[in-house]
């Protein structure tokens, strides 16, 4: 399904801030992989998001979604084959609209936006019941700005924005870590359970390990833009966090600076 | 002071601001929906009026050659949006930039001359010949009746096209550009699109308020934007106190047309107390800053350094 291939991304490049964020990176993804992503900060976790999403060229290298090589694609044109939720809760919906709004937005991903009027009575009706499914209370609000929703309403309400219209690929920037914990695991159970709905390839960033042991079939360990580890099926299954970071220490060795941050 | 002096002046001024109140929704569009200050505004304004005298006296009807310099707006909104998009120029900047340039534009449409005169008795109104005027001075109550339905069909129009899945994309751009982004809005489309729009409109107004006068002035313009967001801010204000926050789009493109005529009275006002008009954009300015500002102090008065000190002072902190 997603084929990245020797993708290499430097910032600040012939500067004193120069940052090798991304390093000949390999990743390969089946259909209906979920695949949840660790690794201490500034491993490249979310540069290797960002480079698969579009939101700048990779430097080298290519990657293909869904038999598409989307190399040369900006963001927006990506956006038909990818559904995205953000760190930041305010980030992936539009404040000032409706939430019928902001979900007939995001059922036009990747269409072209025409002079039709956006918001039809039988688009409503799928509305209501999706955002039921929810268990917010959401369906009888839909004519509220999403901007008087809570953090957690409205990362529940990106989730169902993301994957409202099926994507090739879904990504998950750490979406739950800027929320508390009950919301938090809520927000990952909807995630877990419209993954498994509808059998979606995912990448999820998380910083924590046991929800990266706990969730997914695939997990891969990132260092200094590579990919360190990767384990899957059974062998996943049975992984613990001692096991795990006895692993990082093994892989990574000396790095006891980077062990602390992920434990943490 | 004669009170009736100053009735008799209020048709005018109602004209006036209707016309004006068009122009303000142009730059609703920009301020309020994709949240760019463009200042571009000043510019184009003329600009209308320019093409439209210019047309007029070249022989063309003048519904004509209104819509040929709505056309003219909308070609200087899509190189401020070009500058900014394109070429990377922050989109305050692009907009100095178009206005700038428009001033030679300008005088260059108006054969090199600071001002073009096309006289009512010469091309007459619209209801006489059919391609005379649409609005004029003379004629009040009739440029109350026009200037009202033409800004109906704008509301109407700007209504229905930002419902639709365009003009949606156009407000999530505004709104927050990273999440329009992410579902495949091309951002910079929209925002030249908005932008075109928004000089479109402002051209409509500045070609009318040229009829209204019979003179295209390459400073009408001039100040056109703070014009615009005084409108704004006072049809803003009221449309908060009937509707709360419960105000439907048209209805608050509705209030922007009467912040616009709420302007012209009380500039009418101001003149009828027999202030100098040279200190007319003093008044306006100080008006629209104090607006501008009231959001912010509120705010400020219920969460401030000063007040959490003095509540701290006061031991009130404590518990």
């Amino acid at each position: 399904m997603l084929k990245v291939r020797n993708i290499s991304k430097t910032f600040n490049p012939g500067t004193i801030n120069e940052k090798k964020a991304i390093d000949g990176l390999n990743l390969s993804l089946k259909e209906g992989d979920f695949v949840t992503v660790i690794g201490g900060n500034g491993a490249g976790k979310s540069s290797l998001l960002n480079a698969v999403a579009g939101v700048w060229p990779v430097d080298s290298g290519s990657i293909e979604l869904a038999g598409e090589d989307i190399t040369g694609l900006p963001e927006y044109k990506r956006a038909k084959l990818i559904g995205r939720v953000f760190q930041d809760p305010m980030m992936g919906t539009a404040p000032d609209m409706w939430i019928e709004e902001n979900l007939a937005i995001a059922m036009r991903r990747g269409e072209k936006r025409t002079l039709k009027w956006m918001v039809t009575k039988q688009d409503r009706e799928l509305y209501r019941e999706r955002l039921s499914e929810l268990g917010l209370g959401l369906e009888d609000r839909l004519q509220v700005k999403v901007g008087l929703l809570s953090g957690g309403q409205r990362q529940a309400l990106t989730l169902l924005m993301a994957t409202l219209k099926s994507p090739k690929l879904l990504l998950l920037d750490e979406h739950t870590a800027a929320l508390d914990p009950a919301t938090a695991a809520k927000v990952l159970e909807l995630s877990d359970s419209v993954v498994e709905r509808n059998n979606l390839t995912t990448l999820m960033i998380t910083h924590n390990m046991t929800d990266a042991i706990r969730h997914g079939n695939r997990l891969i360990m990132m260092n200094a833009g590579h990919i360190i580890l990767d384990i899957e099926g059974e062998e996943k299954r049975h992984l613990t966090k001692k096991e795990l970071l006895d692993k990082f220490a093994e892989v990574a060795g000396h790095q006891e600076e980077t062990d602390a941050v992920l434990l943490s | 002071m004669n009170f009736l002096n100053l009735l008799s002046r209020m048709p005018s001024a109602c004209a006036q601001g209707i016309l004006w109140g068009l122009m303000a929704l142009g730059v609703y569009i920009t301020f309020r929906v994709l949240d760019i200050a463009d200042l571009s505004v000043d510019g184009t304004f003329a600009t209308g009026g320019a093409v439209t005298v210019m047309l007029i006296i070249a022989g063309f009807p003048a519904w004509l050659a209104l819509l040929i310099a709505i056309l003219a707006g909308i070609a200087a909104g899509l190189c401020t949006g070009l500058l900014h998009t394109k070429l990377g120029i922050p989109a305050i900047l692009s907009g100095i930039l178009t206005q700038f340039a428009l001033y030679s534009v300008n005088l260059h449409i108006m054969g090199m001359k600071a001002n073009q005169t096309a006289s009512l008795k010469k091309y007459g109104m619209i209801f006489e010949n059919g391609k005379g005027f649409l609005v004029s001075s003379r004629y009040i109550p009739a440029a109350i009746g026009v200037g009202f339905a033409i800004a109906c069909i704008v509301i109407f129009i700007l209504y229905r096209y930002f419902g639709t899945e365009q003009g949606s994309a156009i407000r999530a751009t505004g709104s927050n550009a990273a999440m329009a982004s992410a579902q495949g809005i091309n951002i910079n489309n929209m925002k030249v699109l908005g932008l075109s729009i928004s000089n479109g409109i402002v051209a409509l107004s500045g070609g009318l308020m040229t009829q209204f006068q019979g003179t295209a002035d390459v400073n009408i313009g001039r100040g056109a934007i703070v014009i615009g967001l005084a409108s704004i801010i006072i049809g803003e204000v009221f449309c908060d106190i009937f509707f709360r926050k419960g105000a439907n789009f048209a209805v608050r493109m509705t209030f922007v047309i009467f912040g616009g005529v709420l302007y012209y009275v009380a500039m009418t006002v101001i003149l009828w107390l027999k202030m100098d008009p040279n200190d007319l954009k003093l008044f306006t300015a100080i008006i629209v800053a104090i607006f501008l500002a009231v959001p912010y102090l509120k705010n400020q008065a219920k969460t401030s350094f000063g007040r959490a000190a003095k509540m701290a002072a006061n031991g009130k902190g404590e518990k």
